[in-house]
């Protein structure tokens, strides 16, 4: 296991875990940009190019900037008023956090002798990705364009003001 | 270890991380901010397996990635647009005060 | 000879690798190019300055610096100077790590930008099969430092600025992929190397870059758009305007950290004018195909040189836009016609050669912009121009 590998994934668990420990919410937020961040790094250390730039773009460039505007929009970084971030349930919400890594990673490493050893890198070109899209996955291509069409009104209607005097 | 377990493993960690976050953080906008750690680590695993996998040409987990890459967008788009309609009703966005089904 | 004064910059790299050990050659080449482009844009930059602010003298009937040097060639040095020396201010109630890593994280990434840009001949830093989804990938982490800049100093001018920018450059984002995606539809890949290559051939003498046909010419005039909404530049500079919010983002910051807000923004407006010469300008061809005896480097910059020019000449010359104004125009106007230019280059790709292609192109992309044009104008109410002079 390669030492970029190592050093990428540390700076993907902690961007994670100070996103969901920080007090300020903003700092909540860029932490998390910095999980993405380290995700589009791993998935270009698995050579999968493509997926990485679109996590980027997509990830940092969009959904991060939208969960900001989200917080200044609704006052996210007030902090409440009786006290304390977390839940009043939160050592069960932990336990069960708990609980899923262990069976995961268990699963994980039970499994180990019969996962695939270091196999060649795959050379996936655009291209390749293109005619994908375009031939064996074209239908849920067309699912995927018109469900974000139906996301794009439907989250301007549910967030729009209301006119005044319809209430 | 072998690479790909590697791979699952930091997963795993991530989606536990993301799901404590879901589960224990009274913000509902850090909730959501667990959802989209999770679905980040689902993501990581399905590219793990696509390069160590067997028919890598097939191209099969990568466009289930990018896929849910896209899809995730639009429900982190549609999720936050909920959360500020809900502040702008009950002007707070704390779960512990929105335990009454009553508007 | 021209072959070499072409390559001179690839031999000379090869020349000083060649000087160090086997085992350091892979990395020393990398580093050697990175270095040539650090140090290299940094002072384009600073001439860009002194042109700026001689320009918009000019423009505005006045002469700009001419204390420092002659012609006021050493201003940048003068402002390099007085940047390092200034105190550096960061307000007591400011949220000091975000405050100090706005400006790395900008700098970083609009760096990190110009590692796809052919520059002439063989002379690209990183050759991607999708250099395009790079840059821009790239180009949409830049917003998130503007916010960070802007809500970090807890001001409430700078949230506003950070806010407004953040929201204009999403809105134009949108339209800047869109153009581009004309041009990788008809050269058929993303890789910024193959879309100069497509666009390096010659007919009667004339090159066949994009921005001589229809669907490119509108294409390149919604890219422009969009690029000068995407740096913040006039006339889509309110959120840094000084009249309405003293300097937006970066008000609160002073000395080196402002130069490099500064430096940033200029190297975006550099990066990004060097990805449209390189989808819409042809990149590094030379303009007639009796004129390729010039080295490929010197037409790349000269465009780059070109679109600076245009962009300072705009800022000159058009006020601002408010921001609903903006707003509706990129919503309203850039991208319905950004999607027309997608049909119609699809159009002109599937109707083969001939002058009935050009004709019908250039028909529909008219009567969109008319339309689109007159459906604006009606809504806006604009009546006879009136008159009322001082008594």
């Amino acid at each position: 296991m390669s030492f970029a590998f190592y050093l990428v994934s540390a700076l993907t668990v902690a961007g994670a875990l100070a996103a969901v420990l920080l007090k300020n919410t903003v700092h909540c937020a860029l932490a998390l940009t910095v999980a993405f961040a380290g995700l589009a790094l791993l998935f270009l250390q698995l050579d999968a190019q493509f997926a990485g730039f679109a996590q980027i773009l997509v990830y940092i460039g969009a959904v991060a900037i939208l969960v900001v505007f989200a917080i200044l929009l609704t006052r996210g970084s007030e902090t409440p008023k009786d006290g304390g971030i977390f839940s009043r349930t939160w050592l069960a919400g932990l336990a069960v956090a708990a609980a899923v890594f262990a069976m995961l990673g268990w699963a994980v490493l039970q499994s180990e002798p019969g996962l695939p050893r270091a196999t060649p890198a795959p050379t996936v070109t655009v291209g390749e990705i293109g005619v994908a899209l375009m031939g064996r996955y074209v239908l849920p291509l067309e699912i995927v364009a018109l469900l974000l069409t139906a996301a794009l009104i439907g989250a301007v209607i549910v967030a729009m003001h209301e006119k005044e005097g319809t209430k | 270890m072998t690479p790909l377990a590697g791979y699952l493993l930091v997963a795993a960690l991530l989606f536990a991380i993301g799901l404590a976050g879901a589960l224990t953080r009274r913000n509902a906008i850090l909730v959501l901010i667990g959802i989209e750690l999770m679905l980040n680590a689902a993501n990581l695993n399905l590219i793990a397996f696509w390069r160590y996998g067997p028919h890598p040409e097939a191209l099969t987990g990568m466009m289930f990635a990018i896929f849910s890459i896209a899809v995730a967008a639009a429900e982190a788009a549609v999720g936050l647009g909920l959360v500020i309609a809900i502040h702008r009703h009950a002007h707070t966005t704390d779960l512990d005060q929105m335990n009454r089904m009553k508007g | 000879m021209f072959e070499t004064a072409d390559q001179i910059f690839v031999l000379l790299k090869h020349w000083l690798v060649g000087l160090l050990p086997m085992a350091l050659q892979p990395v020393a080449g990398v580093v050697v190019s990175v270095a040539a482009i650090v140090c290299f844009f940094p002072a384009l930059f600073a001439l860009t300055t002194v042109f700026e602010r001689k320009g918009l003298g000019r423009i505005q009937n006045r002469i700009g610096p001419n204390r420092t040097g002659p012609f006021g060639i050493l201003q940048p040095v003068a402002d390099g100077i007085k940047s390092l020396t200034k105190e550096d201010i960061v307000p007591l109630s400011a949220d000091g790590a975000v405050h100090f890593l706005a400006p790395l994280v900008l700098v970083v990434t609009v760096f990190m930008g110009f590692a796809v840009l052919p520059m002439g001949r063989n002379m690209v830093l990183v050759d991607m099969d999708a250099g395009l989804l790079f840059y821009f990938a790239i180009g949409a982490s830049t917003e998130l430092s503007v916010f960070m800049a802007g809500w970090s100093s807890r001001n409430k001018y700078s949230l506003m600025g950070a806010m407004r920018a953040v929201a204009q450059m999403i809105s134009y984002e949108v339209a800047l992929l869109l153009s581009s995606v004309a041009v990788v539809m008809i050269s058929g890949s993303l890789s910024l190397t193959k879309i100069v290559e497509a666009q390096n051939h010659y007919s009667f003498g004339l090159p066949h870059w994009y921005i001589f046909t229809p669907w490119g010419f509108a294409g390149f005039v919604m890219y422009a758009i969009a690029t000068t909404a995407e740096t913040n530049r006039s006339p889509f500079d309110l959120p840094e305007g000084e009249s309405e919010l003293v300097a937006g983002y970066h008000t609160e910051y002073s000395g080196f950290k402002f130069a490099l807000f500064f430096l940033g923004e200029y190297l975006a407006m550099f990066s990004i004018s060097g990805l449209g010469t390189t989808l819409f300008l042809g990149g590094w061809s030379a303009p007639f195909s009796f004129l390729t005896w010039v080295p490929s480097w010197f037409w790349f910059f000269s465009k780059l040189m070109l679109s600076i020019f245009v962009f300072i000449w705009l800022r000159g010359t058009l006020p601002r836009l408010r921001q609903d104004q903006l707003m509706n125009f990129a919503w309203k106007f850039v991208l319905p016609m950004c999607l027309l230019n997608l049909l119609v280059a699809g159009l002109w790709r599937f109707m083969g050669d001939g002058w009935l292609r050009w004709v019908i192109c250039s028909a529909i992309l008219v009567a969109a912009y008319v339309g689109l044009g007159w459906e604006e104008m009606r809504r806006m109410h604009i009546g006879a121009r009136s008159y009322r002079y001082a008594e």
